[in-house]
């Protein structure tokens, strides 16, 4: 079965690339696949992955553990499983730090709360010494932020990082995860299914639909003139804070199951602007004014 | 207008205290938790109020009192000029039941994955004794599944061959076996993608007009809230800190809170803007601050603030309980 089907993108340094989708399009996937966390029977059948240049889908166990961490750092949504409840969270953030960088224990604590200190956790000098189930949800969202930047990584996947928030926490973390991101020049891949979160943090945004890519672009474009049509019915469906509309937009039906991809482009059977080329040849991403899409229609109705 | 339903102050504590022997043993006292600390509101019939407030405020604890899976503390709710909590322990509770009914957040946990959905949906019909016989009791499922967009055809599946977005309207179908006035709704469509989350809601605001339904809607999205609601309750830490018509709610929110919350959402089409992060957390319920529950994450927050706890009343046509609203501060 094709979970994830010829996806190709690049991240630059400094650079935040939002990932959106709706549940079971393949965005975790994606980004298990860039980490080498993909749990068998799954694994990449074809296609690489280069981080500075150098080839990092076919390294070895050991070999990625070193590259996991130092170069590519991870965030999680549930913060509660990424983090050891037996340790406290200085033990996790001095281990991880002395994992990737030859430091003496001492500066290795240290670095733990200056790295508390960035992800705005306050008293860090002692709450270093608390355990996870101390620290309340966003708290500890913070202290995965400060885990995944431990040892400076280059690249940082960020899997819906702030779905299990509260709406004020979210707020919080997201201005977090931007300015201590462009700061460090660290790219940043950030998967989420909430345009919302995309719209205000990313500088280019892919949308995922049944394991492709079916737009990428600037976010503002994307958001503000969809090439794609199911970019153009997923925003229509947001409901908007700002205005009154008596009903939603709707985008009738589900997203096929993976094993029941249609022939022909993957959203025909939704897609309101569907005709016969649709249905049986799968359309390529195509420059679309200033984003790209997968779209037999692409450029010509956009 | 009628009123439909009016809940007044009412309240649910929860006895969270250890064991007694650890109380004896170590001298602790008695813990509660005041989930819902005196609410009161009023639903007109055929409206729909909407509550929205962070996790742990008690939005869910008042759907569960609403239908009477909670016995309040205190206060009490009057359903069509009955008690309600008093009515549902009494002999005619089963009727009362029949016009009242709730749909859940999860429509994986709502849903009994050994039943047919024609006995799903067919459960209250027969449990309240309205249809009992078979081939009428398929006839009526199959009208059921029709008006939330389901086919008839449906009726033998199990809830594991549906979407997560078939399977709300599944529960919708199910709450709506009994012919109900009133509906809770808790977070009916939050964990449903945003496509399909449009049609769930475009589906209950269908249902509403045809039947002339009454919502309690339940969420944390205040966006939903502004699609789906007439009016709109801001709940915080057990309370209601303000009571507003939609409009009022969002042209000018009085609160502290409700402007945070306000402010706190992405805005789509202002792309990379940053949000106003408000600082702080929501404090933990059983160890609420003094005063106001909102003094410490508030930028308005004085001596009075910190001290006395503000009064939930009528300002400015509509219900705040702020001091710095009420003091004309803001």
């Amino acid at each position: 079965m094709r979970a994830i089907d010829s996806i190709s993108f690049d991240i630059a340094p400094g650079e935040i690339l939002g990932v959106v989708g709706e549940s079971g399009a393949g965005k975790s996937l994606t980004g298990a696949s860039i980490i080498g966390l993909l749990e068998p029977p799954g694994r990449i059948a074809s296609g690489e992955v280069l981080l500075e240049g150098q080839r990092i889908d076919n390294l070895n166990n050991d070999q990625l553990r070193h590259i996991r961490g130092r170069k590519i750092g991870a965030i999680f949504q549930d913060p509660l499983t990424s983090l050891n409840p037996l340790y406290s969270v200085g033990k996790q953030l001095t281990e991880t730090i002395q994992a990737h960088l030859p430091v003496s224990n001492a500066e290795a604590r240290k670095r733990a709360i200056d790295l508390l200190k960035d992800t705005g956790i306050p008293a860090a000098d002692q709450r270093i010494d608390h355990y996870p189930h101390q620290f309340s949800g966003g708290m500890r969202q913070r202290v995965v932020i400060a885990l995944a930047l431990a040892a400076e990584p280059k690249l940082i996947v960020a899997d819906e990082p702030t779905t299990a928030l509260d709406v004020s926490i979210q707020a919080q973390i997201i201005s977090l995860l931007k300015n201590i991101c462009k700061s460090r020049g660290a790219a940043v891949m950030l998967i989420t299914h909430d345009m919302g979160v995309i719209a205000e943090t990313c500088d280019r945004v892919a949308v995922m639909y049944a394991g492709r890519i079916v737009e990428i672009g600037p976010v503002h474009e994307v958001i503000n003139h969809p090439a794609h049509p199911y970019t153009a019915g997923l925003m229509a469906s947001i409901p908007d804070i700002t205005q009154d509309r008596e009903y939603l937009n709707q985008i009738d039906g589900a997203m096929p199951r993976l094993n029941a991809i249609p022939t022909g482009c993957a959203f025909n059977p939704r897609c309101p602007k569907v005709f016969d080329r649709c249905k049986v040849e799968r359309p390529e991403l195509v420059d679309a004014g200033a984003t790209r899409a997968a779209c037999w229609l692409a450029g010509v109705c956009a | 207008m009628t009123v439909l339903v009016q809940v007044d102050d009412i309240a649910m504590t929860f006895d969270v205290s250890p064991s007694l022997l650890t109380r004896v043993i170590e001298r602790q006292p008695k813990l509660f938790l005041h989930a819902v600390d005196g609410v009161s509101f009023e639903i007109e019939k055929g409206k729909t109020l909407a509550l929205v407030g962070e996790s742990g405020c008690g939005k869910s604890t008042v759907a569960k009192l609403m239908v009477g899976l909670y016995q309040p503390t205190r206060g009490n709710m009057t359903f069509d000029g009955m008690d309600a909590h008093a009515t549902y322990k009494s002999a005619t509770g089963l009727k009362l039941r029949e016009r009242i009914q709730m749909i859940f957040q999860d429509p994986y946990a709502s849903l009994n994955p050994r039943w047919i959905v024609e006995d799903i949906i067919g459960e209250p019909l027969k449990e309240h004794g309205i249809i009992t016989d078979a081939t009428e009791l398929k006839a009526k499922v199959g009208d059921l599944l029709k008006s939330v967009g389901l086919s008839p055809l449906d009726g033998p599946k199990y809830p594991h061959q549906f979407s997560g977005g078939q399977r709300q309207r599944i529960s919708i179908a199910r709450a709506l076996a009994t012919n109900p006035e009133f509906l809770v709704c808790d977070e009916p469509t939050s964990a449903l993608d945003v496509s399909v989350q449009a049609q769930v809601l475009n589906i209950m605001k269908d249902l509403q007009k045809q039947r002339g339904l009454t919502y309690l809607f339940i969420s944390h999205n205040l966006a939903v809230v502004r699609h789906v609601s007439d009016s709109v309750g801001v709940m915080y830490l057990g309370r209601l800190v303000e009571l507003a018509d939609k409009q009022s709610l969002f042209a000018t929110p009085r609160h502290p809170y409700t402007r945070m919350l306000l402010d706190a959402i992405p805005k789509m089409h202002d792309t990379g803007r940053a949000r106003t992060a408000v600082q702080g957390e929501v404090p933990n319920p059983l160890n609420p601050p003094a005063g106001c529950a909102f003094n410490p994450r508030c930028p308005h927050a004085n001596e009075r603030c910190r001290s006395e706890r503000p009064v939930f009343k009528a300002l400015h046509g509509i219900k705040v309980a702020c001091h710095a609203v009420e003091e004309g501060r803001i």
